[in-house]
């Protein structure tokens, strides 16, 4: 089986289980079998003020089998401790390394693609990039940004260098909007949603950049992202058949599935497919196509 | 398992009329296995609605519920700030009317006194009482209750069913602010899916004191089902979540209407 027919093959499989829906009183979906999903939008490690299962070391194994069981094929993770650390290589080192760790147990079966974090207000940041540049594969690289956390804005020179880097570089970047909804952050750390009415105008300048904006709600999709080159994925999209409506307006190989676990129940995502009426085509494509065409674009 | 989502609204869905976004949400329900949706509120929500404009939003949903009386619950939407209307109201839409349940939402705090009646009577109906409650890091509305002011209301009322909307919101604090009433129980809907949150109310309540439902249509129906499946908790605590506690609830009043269940 080569490996496109292996992607067909998985993402049927995933669109049959979650096109059906539940007759009522169905078993649920989130106990159903589909395979094939790339989860774009995960993390590892330590939130400060809330414990979840996964985020020990010890724990991350067992949670990363749980995923497959209930058909995640590959996550990209990135690390939380890349947030709030100011020495980022030391994160993302703790990042690669535990993202190894799986590959190992699994015999090289690479579940989690690490996705690297750079904070470009720091003042060796294109250290850090160089870092990540060594250990990352060629054809699977990915940089986490969190502008908010970090303190800069898209329109800030600082990312418009560090964009360029990155697209030098062969590098995805992936753009965190929110990590919390604001009203129930802690008191002690409250921080506002990315802006992104500046992305539109800076990926012009810089054409070749391939960026995907994870955790946006459709308010902030809708008002700032339309006709710009984005990737999307949907895990804070609400609102009834949220995918359904959202690809009214936005185009299908711009979609990618992210769930933002494990800060969120991991099933969100997944009950988000059925809850919208979906083709086969649609399904392959949020679930496993657009995320893998996006990494060898 | 059998679900029933507590917290249902039209606004948000597609649709022109009330008949026509009950339609549509049903189908959503149907594609996420969910049997019941408890209704209320209108089409165009008002934080401080006047006295006609509860009984225009209640008429919508008087509306909306007829075509479907085997798969959907009216609540009727009171507030304190129109203590004679809200009684009317409950007459209309409850005693003599097919509604079930009671929906109090951010006019006016939970905690002063205007409200008594309003409870005293739907207690009397045997109404489910909903009650919106937040804690809002960066503030709430100024008439949006925390679930410290619905636990005053509670006290008052030891002896009638509550539920505690959203649980407070955020749930690390509103969960353990309720823990002390027993008559009180938590609303799972409305917030983000964060994990642990239906983990932490089984914790600190009990099973029994944990209802599923979803807020939608602003919400997703899939982003607060999750909050139950994905749950780390037993399989017969997730069917009493996501409907055996509130049809116990509920078996009072739909008994004297002679709703089947």
């Amino acid at each position: 089986m080569n490996r496109r027919s292996f992607l067909h093959q998985t993402a049927a499989t995933a669109a049959a289980a979650l096109a059906a829906g539940p007759a009522l009183h169905a078993a649920p979906a989130a106990e159903a079998k589909a395979s094939g999903i790339i989860d774009c939008n995960i993390s590892i490690g330590h939130w400060p003020f809330r414990y979840y299962r996964g985020q020990e070391s010890s724990e991350i194994l067992t949670q990363c089998r749980l995923l497959r069981e209930k058909g995640l094929t590959r996550g990209w993770a990135g690390s939380i401790e890349g947030i709030f650390y100011r020495d980022v290589t030391q994160a993302n080192d703790i990042l690669h390394e535990r993202c190894t760790e799986y590959g190992r147990e699994h015999g090289g079966a690479r579940l989690l693609l690490p996705a690297f974090t750079i904070n470009p207000t720091l003042p060796s940041w294109e250290n850090d990039f160089s870092q990540c540049v060594s250990v990352a594969l060629t054809t699977e690289r990915v940089i986490r940004l969190h502008p908010n956390y970090h303190g800069y804005t898209l329109d800030d020179p600082l990312f418009l260098k560090l964009l360029e880097a990155a697209t030098e570089a062969g590098f995805l970047v992936q753009v965190v909007v929110q990590m919390e909804d604001e009203r129930t952050q802690h008191p002690l750390m409250q921080v506002k949603p990315v802006n992104l009415k500046p992305l539109p105008a800076i990926l012009k300048k810089v054409p070749n950049a391939r960026v995907m904006v994870l955790n946006a709600n459709r308010a902030m999709s809708m008002t700032a992202l339309q006709d710009c080159p984005v990737w999307l994925d949907f895990a804070m999209l609400e609102g009834v058949a949220g995918i359904e409506a959202l690809l009214k307006d936005w185009p299908l190989e711009k979609l990618v599935f992210g769930s933002h676990a494990p800060l969120f129940y991991w099933e969100s995502a997944k009950l988000k497919l059925q809850e919208s009426e979906l083709s086969e085509k649609q399904l392959a494509a949020i679930t496993h196509d657009n995320a893998a065409r996006c990494l060898q674009s | 398992m059998r679900i029933w989502d507590l917290h249902c609204h039209l606004s948000g869905v597609p649709g022109l009329t009330p008949e026509e976004r009950m339609s549509q949400l049903l189908r959503y329900a149907d594609r996420m296995g969910i049997e019941r949706l408890c209704v209320y509120m209108g089409m165009k929500w008002s934080q401080d609605p006047a006295a006609d404009d509860l009984v225009k939003q209640n008429d919508e949903v008087l509306r909306a519920i007829s075509k479907h009386p085997d798969r959907t619950f009216g609540f009727v939407y009171v507030s304190p700030k129109h203590v004679d209307t809200s009684l009317a109201e409950l007459e209309r839409c409850v005693a003599k009317g097919p509604m079930v349940g009671v929906k109090l939402w951010v006019a006016e705090r939970c905690n002063v006194p205007e409200i008594d009646p309003i409870i005293q009577r739907a207690a009397e109906l045997k109404a489910v009482i909903f009650q919106h409650t937040w804690y809002k890091t960066m503030g709430n509305y100024a008439g949006e209750s925390t679930p410290a002011e619905f636990a005053e209301l509670a006290k008052r009322f030891p002896n009638v069913p509550l539920i505690c909307g959203h649980s407070g919101g955020t749930w690390e604090i509103g969960i353990p602010t309720i823990r002390d009433c027993p008559n009180v129980s938590v609303d799972l809907a409305g917030s983000d899916p964060t994990a642990g949150m239906t983990e932490m109310a089984v914790r600190e309540l009990g099973t029994n004191r944990v209802i599923y439902g979803s807020d939608s249509g602003g919400r997703s129906f899939a982003s607060q089902l999750a909050k139950v499946h994905g749950a780390n908790i037993t399989d017969e605590s997730k069917q009493a979540i996501f409907c055996d506690n509130l049809r116990n609830m509920m078996l009072p009043i739909l008994t004297a209407k002679g709703i089947k269940a």
